[in-house]
């Protein structure tokens, strides 16, 4: 299947997320071997110069590691994995919170609604 | 990267009627370009030119150093809008005809494509669905280590199942240092596998533009940037 993506937000930016969040929660294990940028373009099906940035970025960010002759592996540091996670976590809780904003529901009682004090 | 395609000033005409219109554009290796206009807006016309199906009297075209002519047919592998082999032939039969006419065209590729997309050379054209005809077109079109494609039209009157086939054909087997231009009308279909987008209207390029600049800069998709042009 082809992974979906807005298509009016870069599709590099959208990428990178979708691998922090694939390296976060293990689906490619610290240390694992990543397939090449081809594979996972043919499986996203998304243009191949995009997959190489979001790779690059993921280098940058320390998360992924190139050995020169047998490709890229996900890092074993599990203190910058930690750290991803959470960056991603206080991500989706700015987006939540906005959501509940949006339709009119204040921080407080999202927060009430979340622990179940609202029934 | 290096320059694939020059095109400078290239025009044509139809008669009275200016099909393109002072075309000026450079395509380096590695990209996929997508061209995009309404219906008779010069599309067609121009991948035809670039192809040299239509003769161009000015050579305003060159790709990979040389004016299109019967020395960048060998580099350059071009899928036309409508079917191109004839409904009694076998598809082994194709295969051998592009393995004579193609230096470049590799059979084992074209073979091992045909397996994973549920076609088989024993089959022919005739009998084959639309959207089987169009994964076979892709599929020799695609097994040629060209440095140029040009594909018109490649998803039109397709489903959506052959059609992500076919682009996943198309990622699967470019050469990394090639440079690849389609042409259609199904634009959310391929907004994350394009590189740089033209838009081509009434026979002039309006806009060519890296189509991630477009979501960052403009936050806007490529389907929306076509329709507040053409809407």
């Amino acid at each position: 299947m082809p992974w979906n993506f807005d298509s009016d937000k870069p599709i590099f930016v959208q990428l990178v997320e979708r691998l922090e969040s694939d390296i976060v929660s293990g689906k490619y294990s610290p240390g694992e071997k990543l397939p090449t940028v081809r594979e996972l373009a043919v499986e996203a099906a998304v243009n191949p110069n995009t997959m190489q940035k979001a790779y690059g970025e993921l280098e940058r960010l320390g998360l992924v590691y190139t050995q020169r002759t047998s490709g890229r592996f996900v890092t074993e540091d599990s203190k910058l994995i930690d750290r991803t996670r959470k960056t991603l976590a206080e991500k989706n809780v700015r987006e939540f919170l906005a959501g509940m904003k949006e339709i009119g529901i204040d921080r407080d009682e999202a927060v009430r609604m979340l622990t179940g004090g609202n029934k | 990267m290096s320059t694939i395609l020059e095109c400078k000033g290239l025009s044509h005409s139809y008669g009275q009627k200016k099909a393109l219109d002072d075309i000026s554009f450079t395509l380096e290796s590695g990209r996929i370009t997508g061209i995009f206009g309404p219906n008779g807006s010069g599309k067609t016309t121009l991948i035809k030119m670039l192809a040299g199906m239509i003769h161009d009297d000015k050579n305003a075209v060159t790709i990979c150093g040389y004016p299109v002519g019967a020395g960048t047919r060998a580099v350059v592998s071009y899928s036309p809008d409508r079917v191109m082999y004839k409904a009694d032939k076998q598809i082994s039969d194709i295969m051998d005809s592009y393995e004579i006419m193609f230096d470049d065209f590799d059979k084992n590729a074209a073979r091992q494509f045909l397996d994973e997309f549920g076609l088989d050379e024993k089959q022919h054209v005739g009998e084959l669905s639309k959207g089987s005809a169009a994964k076979l077109q892709i599929i020799l079109t695609m097994s040629r280590k060209a440095s140029l494609y040009l594909l018109d039209e490649p998803f039109s009157g397709i489903d959506p199942v052959a059609a992500e086939s076919i682009i996943r054909i198309m990622l699967k087997s470019i050469p990394d240092d090639s440079s690849l231009i389609l042409t259609t009308h199904q634009i959310s279909q391929v907004e994350q596998i394009i590189d740089e987008a033209m838009f081509i209207k009434d026979g002039r390029l309006i806009l060519h533009e890296p189509v991630e600049d477009m979501r960052d800069k403009n936050g806007k998709s490529l389907t929306d940037a076509y329709l507040e042009e053409f809407r």
